[in-house]
């Protein structure tokens, strides 16, 4: 299963016939060290040397990576590396930032993401986020769920409406310790429920990709065992990208890890390999606690 | 193409198909709104900027033509014919000074007998020798006070009888109103306030050259007027405002500082902090009136105090703008990082060494602010300054601050209510931009100075 | 003079004292060892205790000063002249003050005038010798007893550090002493005006009809609900103009404006807030009164030119630097993570506005309106110079109105007595003013507190 034998994109062997068409990820010129999975993906996101400046400072220097479906892809590194910039990059996060700027190509299933003509509104909806702290709406548990499908009017009726909240809730695994106070604030709830409601907020819309930003780095162990439970589950239905700074959870949860350093994509490859027999030195120096 | 199809149940991509039309189809409407509001927010801005363009460009337009006068030079010849008086009196032998200023006074009196109108007249109709205008017609353009002025110019030198001088005379009210155009021409002799001999008159000196718009810088120097209202100026007020300043910055500063020195670094976490705290905050938004009635009932009612003194108006301003000195002093005492402090104690400093040898020189900019802050406050307030009698009408400038006087905006309070309309929404207009640039100049000096202080620390 | 010596005196006990206090603690420190204080305390201890008898001295002299000699004068004068009373007694002493002083009096001297003149120049001498005096050696002996105490263990930093310390607490004590000064002089006032007019007939009357004072005490009408009405109308034109555009204003600045635009618009929407409001007042009388007054006559409705309408329009205006300004504050408190999430989940910014900062921020938001309100129905100069004056309930927005702080204005301005309904009524309407502003505060200051805490 480890490929870390190959060296040369070219000579890599392509097992599996699922892949339609190669991906042109290896032909870039990246210093990025890749190792591909034995059977691929397909891919959901597709970033194409993405740098992203804030004023005259550069944050993110020519990333490239594919995300693939139906599987959690972590980005590890230490703080202020990049790894968060480029997932706010994925929805379009950083437009809310004033004098930051974003270049290169992002693609959701084809579809340029930063293509003028798209609606920032509907890629939203179809990249759901989830933040670093909770954050729940000052509104009851169930507005806060209703609040997605309502903006968007997905909804026709209320029994829709509270079929999907109730759907949301069961499938971020709240729903049997809200069921008979639905109708209390969401800020009511301890810090690991409310990042549920946050999650359940997020699967109301049902995207397609979920960003998560260090979703677990303000909870408790219990909690974040509970959190990582529910992402496994996830996987199943969504394309998910976790950010986060513990390594175990990387490993726990995700099937991919990409390893950012000082804005660059250092390594990026199948978790197992990442933790296991990284390539690049940096990698190397990272998962075994040189720094952080 | 690097899409890639991935096998899913038909099911689940119908319903994502129909969760995007779903989507797309609100989109239009939803931006629309978004737009809509965006568009509230822009009007809301543009109505509040153009309230203070309004504002301003009235006060501008209506005040600035206030600053020049219609003002003509006259020759006057002092005569011996009319002007008929003793020589001015000296000290002599044995007289005590109160004994010298009576006989002063005595022979003051019989200047002011003298019929200085004639004076006047005379030298109006030699300088349009061709026109013909009566007494009353003549002596209609030129201020009323000119009279007075000839006279303390007698006064002050009785040399210049039998002299001829050449002297500034104010026009009338009347008379700026009509060559300034703020009265319709075309209105018929009745609604006119000028006969049309004196019209004729007025035009004629200002077609001559004789008279003139300079400047009219009696607006600073003189003091109120209801006779002679072309006259009138700012000085007393402005003295007045002074005083009341003086005061407000000698009290308000000083325990204001010390009170938020108090409450920030000292005051322990207690009942009597709490209701000091509660208790300014609710005093910085008492109605200011209701601190002129504290001082009606408090300082002229129970302590004595003289009405319409610049110290009263500023011990009730001392106290209405304490809380907002407190207040600011406060925040700035909180913008200085706990980190400072704590390296001071913990070098072995007491918390008073901390408090004054560390922290207030950090935050002088910040009370700085806090102090003019409360001064322009200070500065624009009427209401309770009317409470305390500042309304009444003195023609004098205060010599100190027991003394009757008025205040800058009071004053204006008075102008606008002045009967000759016509007149006085100028001088109004002038005597706001005097008091606005006044608080402008204030606030530019505290921006000023706090950009100096705060690069040089 | 006088004042400059005793200004100088002052001076140079003080320094004298810090001196003197400085130089013995570096006699008293012991060799190798340390004093607990610095010298400057020891200095600046001593010259407290110094200065403490002599302003005592001065203190005392200034207060009872003129009696003294006033009493003195009245002891000099011959018998029939101290028993004469009221104006003639005091036109006496004026004389003989004046003689004293030096400057003369006009018209023939009195014989007793001069020798009294006389006295009371001796007098005046020496009294102010004794206060000097007394003040320089009160002074000194407490200087000296000051320098007696010091000592290398005396504690004279902390010393120092608790006059500080209630010197400070005293001057905190004035915002109370101001609060209790405000409630006692309305109180006393106000009780003094109900027992003119019952309370009943002053809260619940429908008629506002003082009267003048001339015409007699029992005469006239004190109704206060037309002023209340008026008040109310007044505010409540001028909410509906402040709020929105405040509010938008500050949405807009807060939420959408990049940080060039913010920085400088929002400086000059708050120069409304510096501008006094007189000049509000003359900006409704001038230019928004007639403009009003067009608009109706060319709408065929009849709106004056010194209206509700008018007043409540240029108040609004005045408040909408005061409502953006707070609400902007408040908005930029909603944590950025409530705006993430909320455009996160795919929400435009506007409906990120509307459904969870506002929500999130409404607290805050009702506790500026609150204060708004407070300073609308507080406000003077702009009612007193453009609400017309007329106390009557009626509905009419483009009527004269009289509110509560005109009516004040109005009662005590003038002769003032202090003894007639007509004036006192003024401090029955202020009691009012102040327990409707006050509670206003109370629950705005609390609800904004709170707001604050729950984000901090």
């Amino acid at each position: 299963m480890n490929k870390d034998t190959v060296m040369e994109p070219n000579a890599m062997q392509l097992p599996s016939e699922r892949i339609v068409e190669r991906s042109d990820l290896y032909s870039i010129k990246s210093s990025t060290v890749r190792t591909p999975d034995e059977t691929p993906l397909p891919t959901r996101v597709k970033a194409r040397e993405v740098s992203v400046f804030y004023g005259a400072k550069q944050a993110l220097f020519d990333v490239s990576i594919d995300v693939p479906e139906r599987a959690v892809t972590a980005f590890i590194g230490p703080s202020g590396c990049g790894k968060s910039t480029f997932l706010r990059c994925l929805n379009r996060m950083n437009d809310t930032i004033e004098g930051c700027r974003v270049t290169g190509r992002i693609e959701l299933d084809g579809a340029d993401v930063y293509d003028p003509q798209l609606d920032v509104v509907e890629l939203r909806a179809r990249v759901g986020m989830v933040f670093q702290k909770p954050n729940p709406f000052p509104k009851s548990i169930f507005e806060n769920v209703a609040y997605g499908p309502r903006i968007h009017g997905l909804a026709r009726n209320k029994t829709e409406l509270e079929e999907i909240v109730v759907g949301s809730l069961k499938k971020a695994s709240l729903f049997e310790e809200v069921k008979d106070r639905l109708h209390e604030p969401g800020t009511g709830l301890s810090g690991g429920q409310q990042q549920r409601l946050c999650i359940a907020r997020a699967i109301a819309v049902s995207p397609e990709v979920i960003l998560m930003d260090e979703p677990c780095s303000a909870l408790d162990p219990i909690a974040t065992a509970k959190i990582e439970e529910l992402i496994d589950e996830l996987r199943a239905n969504y394309t998910i990208v976790i950010v986060t700074h513990s390594m175990q959870q990387a490993a726990r949860v995700s099937q991919r890890t990409a390893f950012f350093h000082l804005g660059i994509l250092v390594e990026e490859g199948p978790t197992e390999t990442i933790f296991t027999g990284p390539r690049e030195k940096r990698t190397q120096d990272y998962i075994t606690g040189r720094f952080g | 193409m690097a899409d890639v199809i991935s096998p899913q149940p038909s099911r689940e991509t119908d319903r994502s198909a129909e969760r995007l039309k779903r989507i797309r189809d609100g989109l239009s409407s939803r931006h629309a709104r978004e737009k809509r509001f965006r568009a509230y927010g822009l009007a809301a801005i543009g109505a509040a900027l153009a309230f203070v363009a309004i504002l301003f460009v009235m006060i501008l337009s209506k005040g600035l033509p206030a600053f020049t006068q219609a003002t003509m030079t006259l020759d006057v010849f002092f005569d011996p014919a009319i002007i008929k008086v003793e020589p001015k009196p000296v000290p002599q032998q044995g007289q005590s000074p109160a004994e010298f200023r009576r006989a002063t006074l005595d022979w003051e009196r019989q200047v002011t007998m003298v019929n200085w109108n004639r004076v006047v007249e005379t030298a109006i109709k030699n300088a349009a020798p061709d026109m013909e205008v009566d007494t009353r017609q003549a002596l209609s353009i030129v201020e009323t006070n000119e009279r007075f002025l000839l006279r303390d110019r007698f006064v002050a030198d009785p040399g210049l009888l039998g002299k001829t001088i050449p002297v500034d005379m104010l026009g009338s009210a009347n008379a700026d109103n009509w060559l300034k155009g703020n009265i319709d021409r075309s209105l018929p002799d009745a609604q006119q306030q000028l006969s049309a001999p004196a019209r004729a008159l007025a035009d004629k000196l200002l077609e001559e050259g004789k008279m003139r718009f300079a400047f009219a810088s009696h607006i600073f120097t003189n003091v109120d007027s209801r006779s002679a209202p072309a006259s009138a100026g700012l000085a007393g007020a402005f003295v007045g405002s002074l005083y009341m300043m003086l005061v407000v910055i000698v009290l308000a500063v000083p325990i204001g500082v010390a009170s938020a020195v108090y409450l920030e670094e000292f005051a322990p976490k207690n009942r009597l902090t709490d209701l000091i705290e509660v208790n300014i905050n609710n005093l910085a938004a008492v109605p200011s009136i209701v601190f002129g009635l504290l001082g009606a009932a408090v300082f002229i009612n129970y302590f004595r105090l003289p009405l319409s003194a610049p110290l009263v108006g500023g011990l009730v301003l001392t106290l209405m703008t304490l809380p907002t000195i407190i207040i600011a002093t406060r925040s700035a005492l909180r913008a200085v990082p706990p980190s400072l402090r704590q390296a001071a104690l913990g070098l072995g400093a007491s918390r008073t060494q901390t408090v004054f040898h560390h922290v207030l020189p950090v935050t002088f900019p910040g009370i700085l602010t806090a102090t003019i802050i409360g001064v322009a406050q200070a500065l624009g307030e009427t209401a309770p300054l009317l409470l305390i009698g500042m309304n009444a009408f003195v023609a004098a400038v205060p010599a100190t601050p027991l003394d009757q006087s008025t205040a800058l905006p009071v004053q204006i309070y008075l102008w606008q209510g002045n009967e000759n309309r016509n007149f006085f929404e100028a001088r109004t207009s002038a005597a706001i931009i005097v008091l606005l640039g006044l608080m402008i100049t204030l606030n530019a000096i505290a921006i000023f100075l706090r950009t100096r202080l705060e690069r040089r620390s | 003079m006088n004042s400059a010596i005793v200004a100088v005196l002052l001076l140079v006990l003080m320094g004298l004292a810090y001196q003197i206090g400085w130089s013995r603690s570096h006699g008293v420190a012991p060799t190798g060892g340390r004093l607990h204080s610095r010298p400057n305390y020891h200095g600046a201890l001593t010259a407290i205790w110094a200065l403490v008898p002599a302003l005592l001295v001065f203190g005392l002299w200034a207060l009872f000063g003129d009696t003294a000699s006033r009493a003195f004068i009245i002891s000099n004068l011959p018998p029939e002249v101290s028993s004469l009373g009221g104006q003639e007694l005091e036109g006496a002493i004026r004389r003989i003050r004046q003689i004293a002083s030096g400057f003369g009096v006009v018209g023939e001297t009195q014989p007793y005038e001069n020798l009294a003149g006389q006295a009371l120049r001796e007098f005046q001498t020496f009294s102010f010798a004794l206060v000097i005096a007394a003040a320089a050696g009160l002074g000194a002996l407490a200087l000296f007893a000051a320098r007696r105490r010091i000592a290398p263990q005396l504690r004279a930093r902390n010393e120092v550090e608790r006059v500080v310390f209630f010197l400070l607490l005293a001057c905190s004590a004035v915002a109370i002493l101001t609060t209790v000064g405000i409630v006692a002089s309305l109180l006393t006032e106000a009780i003094r005006f109900f027992t003119f007019v019952s309370p009943v007939d002053f809260f619940f009357g429908t008629v506002w009809n003082p009267r003048f004072s001339s015409v007699g005490a029992g005469s006239g009408e004190y109704g206060l609900l037309p002023l209340l009405w008026g008040t109310l109308m007044v505010a409540t034109i001028a909410m509906l103009v402040a709020l929105p555009i405040g509010l938008m204003t500050a949405i807009y600045l807060s939420q959408y404006a990049p940080a060039k635009v913010r920085n400088t618009v929002k400086p000059v929407v708050e120069i409304l807030a510096g501008i006094p409001t007189i000049v509000y007042g003359f900006f409704a009388l001038v230019t928004v009164g007639p403009f009003l007054a067009g608009i109706g006559q060319s709408l065929g409705l009849q709106i004056r030119a010194t209206s509700a309408m008018t007043a409540g329009i240029v108040m609004g205006i005045m408040i909408i630097p005061f409502i953006s300004s707070l609400s902007d504050d408040i908005l930029r408190q909603v944590p950025r993570a409530m705006r993430d999430g909320s455009l996160g989940l795919g929400a435009t910014q506007s409906e990120t506005i509307k459904r969870v900062i506002l929500p999130a921020a409404l607290p805050g938001i009702v506790g500026a309106f609150l204060l708004a309100v407070s300073r609308a129905i507080g406000e003077t100069m702009i009612v007193v110079l453009a609400a017309g004056n007329s106390p009557y309930l009626r509905l009419n927005l483009g009527e004269a109105v009289s509110t509560v702080t005109v009516t004040i204005v109005n009662q005590l301005t003038g002769d003032t007595d202090f003894a007639s309904p007509q004036s006192l009524v003024a401090f029955a309407l202020g009691l009012t003013l102040f327990a409707m502003t006050l509670v206003l505060n109370v629950v705005a200051l609390y609800i904004v507190r709170r707001y604050r805490e729950q984000y901090e």
